[in-house]
């Protein structure tokens, strides 16, 4: 039945609209190539052997393939410890920022909340206006975390976004009548917010951890501007230096000229390659999660 | 924050509220009471943003004096303008705002329609499959980090391996040195921006286009309107509200256009058209130590960019009766 009905609907369309769809599927497969070709390009890229990167024999599929270019990022010591750190920074940056934002956002949403109209007036004019760069490093310095750890968790932990976007929900959520229920019944606001909103909370939990953890997964600028030791460095900043600033000495010693540099080209799209995928492939599972979040969020703003 | 004004009604019909008359301090008091465990969960975030956003930005009086390191910022003696005006003064003073506006009006003038058309056109899909794996591959550059963008730019304009230029060799071209020319930086960095979040962008329309109401589109076939006289007529204004807002905050953004991606594209063959107000202050601050002028600079861009998103803002209020406040 539904069939016959979509079809008798397509038979109705006129010739104008035919054009026309046929139009928007030509622009669509277009933009799908795109968007499309330059990752499949690097991921081909990164798996071929270096002399077929290097005399540009790739350009869809892996030439030879070969596993060099991963084998040699692995046995590099500068990059596993820039992975381990960012494993670090990735989680307890998140964790921390989760926490934080929870808990401005839960009590901002509490409508018996004194003067939760001027904290969030607060908070969010520091989204349109700030002191600018140097100003806040001057409190970086003075605070001693310029090269420790801390200057990646903590300057910058709060997303005002994240707390609009989790304030609305609990708001939505979260109904004022359970929590005076609660506290009629002689349960305290702590005990509440861990036995009953954080449980109920789950999806807006989900999309908190998911764009605090990528957001400081990909980070590069405040390692930029904070950090001085090597030891301490991101995965970002470690591939700014190969592949941005064409550094790669030291990660291959003993080897002939030609070799070596065709090698340094083909580690440049291992490297993209080992530092984009965490993210990209649990993606498509979680996307649903980011367009929540995003819409959430939009319907306040 | 009309949930708020509906939010004081309801309160003010409660029982207690009615006998009283409305009282800050009792209120206050009240809810300290009620709530003192709330209050003590709400400092350590209420602290980082003193600390990290509001105590920068008393900090920024630093624009007003020469700062001197042994004296610290509070000690140093005060210079009134004397750091804004040395930049006005500066010859680089307009070459760096010619290259923020016309970077970030470039990205704002393509970038802007492109999320539109494509959530328009995704829209007249129906059939799931296709229109999901389009919005499935679109949406995923987003995630990728700047360095890695800027590294993919790298290689793919390489002068001599990149892709780009192997092709212009196969098809009989000599190559050309796309980072090392001033003219092409902003082209490079509007439409990488392009690649990155246009998918992304498009979701908030195709869910302000998922909210028009089902009766209109009935009220268009039954007038025998074609696909793009629905999409002139029925999509257009009905996604107005969701455009007019996206616009101010991009407007209101002009000035503030990231610092992160301009510096690992910049190099001194491109620096005539890439060095913007954010790298000035980067350089010329943390670089060269020159903490008061460049301070001034950074406030010169904050202020600039306030008074932007005001009016912006304060226009779309009084031509469309949409705004953000």
């Amino acid at each position: 039945m539904q069939a016959q009905a979509a079809k008798r609907t397509t038979i109705r369309e006129s010739a104008g609209d035919r054009i026309f769809m046929a139009v928007v599927y030509t622009i669509l497969a277009i933009v799908l190539i795109a968007v499309l070709y330059p990752l499949i390009y690097i991921l081909s890229s990164s798996i071929s052997s270096p002399a077929a990167v290097t005399s540009g024999r790739v350009f869809l599929w892996p030439v030879d393939i070969s596993f060099k270019g991963f084998e040699t990022l692995f046995k590099t010591p500068a990059i596993l410890t820039g992975y381990g750190n960012s494993i670090f920074y990735t989680a307890f940056g998140t964790l921390i920022s989760v926490a934080l934002t929870v808990m401005i956002a839960y009590p901002l949403s509490r409508k018996t909340f004194f003067g939760r109209n001027a904290i969030m007036m607060i908070i969010t004019f520091t989204m349109i206006f700030s002191g600018g760069l140097i100003p806040t490093y001057m409190v970086v310095k003075s605070l001693h975390l310029i090269d420790t750890r801390w200057a990646l968790l903590i300057p910058n932990a709060i997303w005002v976004w994240q707390v609009i976007i989790a304030r609305t929900f609990f708001q939505a959520s979260i109904p004022e009548e359970l929590a005076e229920a609660a506290e009629i019944d002689g349960c305290s606001d702590l005990r509440f917010m861990r036995s009953v909103v954080i449980p109920l909370s789950k999806p807006i939990l989900a999309v908190l951890v998911l764009m605090y953890a990528v957001g400081q997964w990909n980070a590069y600028f405040d390692a930029l501007i904070y950090l001085k030791s090597a030891n301490l460095f991101p995965l970002q900043l470690v591939l700014r230096s190969i592949i941005i600033q064409n550094n790669s000495s030291g990660m291959m010693d003993a080897m002939k000229m030609v070799e070596r540099q065709q090698l340094s080209e083909l580690l440049k799209y291992s490297l993209i390659v080992v530092a984009t995928l965490p993210v990209l492939v649990i993606y498509p599972f979680v996307q649903r999660y980011f367009v929540q979040g995003m819409l959430v969020g939009s319907v306040k703003g | 924050m009309n949930s708020e004004a509906a939010w004081e009604g309801s309160v003010q019909t409660q029982p207690e509220r009615k006998t009283k008359k409305r009282s800050l301090a009792a209120d206050a008091r009240r809810s300290f009471k009620k709530h003192w465990q709330l209050y003590l969960v709400v400092l350590p975030p209420l602290l980082f943003f003193l600390i990290f956003k509001y105590y920068p930005m008393a900090n920024a009086v630093l624009a007003f004096k020469d700062y001197n390191v042994i004296k610290g910022i509070w000690g140093s003696p005060w210079v009134g303008m004397r750091n804004f005006k040395l930049f006005f003064d500066n010859p680089i003073f307009w070459d760096l705002i010619r290259n923020t506006i016309f970077l970030s009006g470039y990205l704002l003038l393509a970038g802007f329609p492109i999320p539109i058309l494509l959530a328009l056109m995704l829209n007249e899909i129906r059939s799931g499959r296709f229109k999901r794996v389009v919005q499935l591959v679109t949406f995923a550059p987003y995630f990728i980090s700047t360095v890695v963008m800027v590294s993919i730019i790298m290689l793919f304009l390489a002068p001599r391996l990149g892709f780009a230029n192997i092709a212009l060799n196969h098809l009989g071209f000599d190559s050309i040195n796309f980072l090392g020319e001033p003219g092409m930086f902003r082209s490079i960095y509007v439409w990488s921006d392009i690649w990155q979040t246009a998918g992304y962008s498009a979701v908030i329309y195709l869910a302000a286009l998922a909210g028009i109401d089902p009766t209109l589109y009935e009220a268009a076939k039954v007038d025998g309107a074609s696909r793009f006289q629905k999409i002139r007529h029925v999509d257009l204004p009905g996604i107005l509200p969701t455009i007019v807002v996206i616009l101010i905050l991009n407007v209101g953004n002009v000035m503030a256009i990231g610092f992160e991606k301009v510096y690992l594209l910049q190099n001194p063959l491109n620096q005539s058209t890439s060095e913007i107000i954010a790298t000035y202050v980067y350089s010329i601050g943390l670089l060269n130590a020159n903490y008061s002028f460049a301070t001034a600079v950074g406030l010169f861009n904050s202020v600039i960019n306030l008074v932007l998103l005001l009016l912006v803002n304060g226009l779309a209020k009084r031509l469309t009766s949409t705004s953000i406040w």
